[in-house]
């Protein structure tokens, strides 16, 4: 099962809980069995069905371009993170 | 396949450079490319040194009026009202404007790719409406005949202002008593937190944490905690910001301008102007150096309102004091950070709080000043806290690496004072702690395959660190960086002439040599010589989306477009020749000497086949579009020698050595000039930049004469080691190369410092002054 790093600023919702494995096979799926899981983490992370500005999610080390429409493989690693501009 | 630990490594010189440049090889792993390693002339290069290549302040237009911004003398005042009637009335103004002139913004978050901004910080930014926030800030803009006649016009602007207390420094102004800068600004907590709901200067504040941090430190054999402060620095690119504007009476408008980012510029002028973004078309100048300035809009929404209201094309420029003053420098920062260790010289845990500068909004780069502090190192258990602080200076923007360079001063100081301590060498230190693949950050991300540990191995087959230093005041210090790069959207179309050459289009504006990287990569994949290529940095209406010139992420990403076009043409030559021999596609090779062969021995060269596209289907054409994501990250590792005089504390640097995994080098000596300029920007971050505010927020020394940049003479020749560990993310291997080397350098000064004078500086720059301070207090 994909396992998602859960932030520190979010472990309120999942009673500490640091890495969470989910069925999922997308990001947006993912997020959505998160929230049953851990109701009010989909509120934290989405905004109109999208990636909130400036979050970026990663899978396997490497920060997605397709938001929530990334698939995920069964051993896929999942982080949240903020954008990171370069110069 | 053998341990790294176990695998054979030399240093040797990197063949056609110079005797300072040279490559770490891996015994029985040699370069299997034509033209990648190569080092041919630059496809501008003539352009540039005859001094034909067109800037922003080379455009002349029918009709060109000359604007002039009025800029805020206060760090901090309410705009209690505006009157431009003298000024407009001014004979040879065309134009006079003010935010008024602007379409309202709301607070929405625009994505820019590899950052966010908030559209009505933005427009505050580039007019101030309510309130100005820096010395500096843009009040209100006029076009005229002439740039006298407009400075004279808008001498007569007038504008009173309610003058109000100025908060400069991040502790000060995350105080419950400071004056706040923006009423609408409330702590976000990131990442995936919620937002606090009462006014405050602390926009944001970042919370990582990994393992059992306090039960670490309890048992470590050693801690060190120590804190550190560094000055508001400049990215001090030579050619100031300049933008001309043509509002068309068709509602198009043209942009010329230096940028970093055509679709960057295009984006935001059509947001805060309201209009579609194919109304907008971006013209990129060549550019006089950018490093991460010169991605924001200042000037270009502004020139367009002037147009748009006098009818007339406008050109606005920026001088140096004007750059200074209200242009993103890199953000002064307070840090306190502690690392403990286990007797055998193992970290064992680190935490850190960082308080970075914002400026006068939202937006410091301390996300990534927390993602890479702990970043070069394995270490288990973590706590990391940063804080994105709104002071009374220019919005701060990035500048190579940006956050990193602040972090390492911490980190690698720190990692010095234990070495000591413990009586371990520093690069053996080094090498039994570096992340590897597989190794996990505090943030949680998990790295591919890096090379962190092959810098430092390379540091200690090395000639200067194995040569003796040779005189008194003399110290050795090393250092290391992390810098993640990016990927992103790129696109790239070639054309196929019928010499047998070919056209290459991009929307990449070439900063650093990317003209050559990019065509090289089409050139290896197509077997044909890279000056056989003719690249051209194209505006936004003649090529598709792309992404800022950046996050060191052109030569891997347009380089990943300029393959998949290469490919592309390789298809379509193969059908070509198919129809040649009346045979299928797929009977018909394609191989490395660029030459097609058919199933019955037939053969044709690439240039003899482009001269037969016409009779066998028209024009060749080749597409690559990349949002590319496998990136991998470049960590670096710096020697720094230098002398220090005891007199004067002024420190010399008399050798350095940038040691840097560039996964593989495209073109060796731009790759080695990007690590030679980074480290020449360090160098001067570390012992010479500063902004110099007074206590009213005004800044004192916002010109090169009094903001003193590196020249040849601060300078020894800068040698280079290049490390090539492969990025399985891309072809031929590309890491990004431009950020990285500006992150080891103060702290590897600084170290080099502890070792000649028995000094510890922990706040740049290590300016004399400075200097000389400490050695007096360490001889009381």
């Amino acid at each position: 099962m994909p396992r998602v790093h859960i932030p520190a600023p979010a472990r309120d919702l999942t009673g500490g809980e640091v890495d969470v494995e989910v069925e999922a096979s997308s990001v947006r799926r993912l997020i959505g069995a998160l929230d049953s899981r851990f109701p009010g983490f989909a509120d934290r992370v989405l905004e109109e069905g999208e990636l909130k500005p400036g979050l970026r999610v990663a899978i396997d080390g490497h920060i997605s371009p397709m938001g929530v429409l990334a698939r995920l493989e069964t051993d896929s690693q999942v982080h949240f993170l903020a954008a990171i501009g370069g110069g | 396949m053998a341990s790294v630990e176990e695998r054979q490594f030399r240093v040797e010189p990197f063949p056609g450079g110079t005797p300072g440049n040279q490559r770490l090889v891996e015994e029985g792993r040699l370069p299997e490319y034509a033209v990648v390693g190569t080092r041919p002339i630059r496809h501008d290069g003539t352009d540039k040194v005859t001094g034909r290549a067109r800037y922003g302040a080379d455009i002349k237009l029918s009709g060109l009026l000359q604007g002039y911004v009025l800029r805020s003398p206060h760090a901090h005042a309410r705009i209690v009202s505006i009157d431009t009637s003298k000024a407009a009335a001014v004979p040879g103004v065309h134009a006079v404007c003010t935010n008024a002139d602007l379409p309202s913004a709301s607070h929405r978050a625009g994505d820019l790719g590899e950052g966010v901004v908030d559209w009505y910080h933005l427009n505050q930014n580039v007019l101030a409406n309510d309130k100005v926030l820096y010395t500096g800030h843009a009040v209100a803009a006029v076009a005229a005949d002439s740039v006298h006649v407009a400075e004279e016009a808008a001498k007569l602007i007038e504008v009173e202002y309610e003058v109000l207390p100025p908060v400069l420094d991040v502790r000060e102004a995350r105080s419950a008593d400071a004056p706040v800068l923006n009423d609408d600004v409330r702590t976000d907590r990131q990442p995936v937190g919620e937002q606090g709901d009462t006014p405050t200067n602390v926009a944001k504040h970042f919370h990582y944490e990994k393992g059992d941090v306090d039960t670490a430190f309890a048992a470590a054999e050693l801690v060190v905690e120590r804190e550190f402060t560094t000055e508001t620095v400049h990215q001090g690119y030579i050619e100031p910001h300049t933008a001309t504007a043509l509002w068309s009476p068709d509602g198009k408008i043209t942009i010329w301008t230096s940028t970093q980012g055509s679709f960057m510029i295009r984006m935001q002028v059509a947001e805060l102007l309201n209009v579609p973004s194919s109304k907008v078309k971006v013209v990129p100048m060549e550019i006089g150096g950018g490093f991460g300035g010169k991605i924001a809009v200042y000037l270009q929404p502004v020139a367009a309102v002037l147009s748009r209201m006098s009818g007339r094309p406008v050109k606005l420029n920026m001088d140096r004091s004007n750059v200074f003053d209200a242009t993103g420098p890199t953000p002064g920062s307070y840090m306190k950070v502690k690392i403990g260790v286990d007797a055998d010289g193992m970290i064992t845990a680190g935490e850190a709080e960082l308080l970075f500068e914002a400026g006068a909004f939202p937006g410091s780069p301390i996300n990534p000043g927390c993602m890479c502090v702990f970043a070069c190192y394995d270490v288990p258990n973590g706590r990391i806290d940063g804080y994105d602080i709104c002071v009374n200076k220019p919005r701060s923007n990035a500048y190579r690496a940006p956050g990193s360079t602040h972090v390492a001063l911490a980190t690698e100081t720190i990692v010095d004072e234990i070495c000591e301590a413990q009586g371990i060498c520093p690069v053996e230190f080094r090498l039994k702690n570096a992340v590897k693949e597989g190794d996990e950050r505090v943030d949680g991300v998990t790295y591919p395959p890096v090379g962190m540990w092959e810098t430092i191995k390379a540091v200690e087959l090395s000639d200067h660190w194995q040569s003796p230093l040779e005189g008194p005041h003399q110290g050795r210090g090393i250092a290391s960086g992390f810098w993640f790069n990016f990927g992103g959207n790129s696109v790239v179309a070639a054309t196929v002439n019928e010499d047998g050459t070919v056209s290459l289009i991009e929307g990449s504006t070439d900063i650093g040599g990317t003209r050559a990287s990019i065509s090289m990569q089409l050139a290896e994949i197509l077997g044909i010589a890279a000056e056989d290529v003719t690249p051209t940095v194209v505006d936004t209406d003649s090529i598709g989306y792309t992404d800022v010139t950046g996050g060191s992420r052109t030569t891997h990403a347009t380089g990943l477009a300029a393959i998949k076009a290469a490919e592309d043409i390789q298809a379509q030559l193969r059908q070509r020749a198919a129809i040649l021999w009346d045979v299928d596609a797929e009977q018909v090779e394609y191989d490395s000497g660029a030459t097609l062969t058919g199933p019955d021995g037939q053969s044709i060269g690439f240039q003899e086949i482009a001269g037969k596209l016409n009779q066998t289907g028209g024009p060749v054409v080749g597409r690559g579009s990349v949002n590319a994501d496998k990136h991998g990250g470049a960590f670096g590792t710096h020697i720094a020698d230098v002398e220090v005089d005891p007199d004067t504390g002024k420190v010399q640097v008399i050798r350095y050595t940038v040691v840097q995994d560039v996964g593989t080098a495209i073109h060796p000596s731009y790759v080695e000039g990007q690590m030679q300029g980074g480290a020449a920007q360090g160098i001067g971050w570390a012992i010479n930049e500063e902004y110099y505010y007074g206590d009213d927020g005004r800044l004192h020394n916002a010109s090169f004469l009094d903001y003193r940049i590196p020249t040849c003479y601060d300078l020894p020749d800068i040698e280079t080691i290049i490390v090539e560990v492969p990025n399985p993310g891309h072809p031929f291997g590309v890491r990004g190369v431009g950020e990285v080397p500006i992150v080891p350098p103060p702290a590897a000064i600084a170290n080099a410092i502890y070792q000649a004078t028995g000094a510890r500086l922990r706040s740049l720059p290590m300016s004399p002054p400075k200097v000389l301070h400490e050695l007096l207090a360490a001889d009381q």
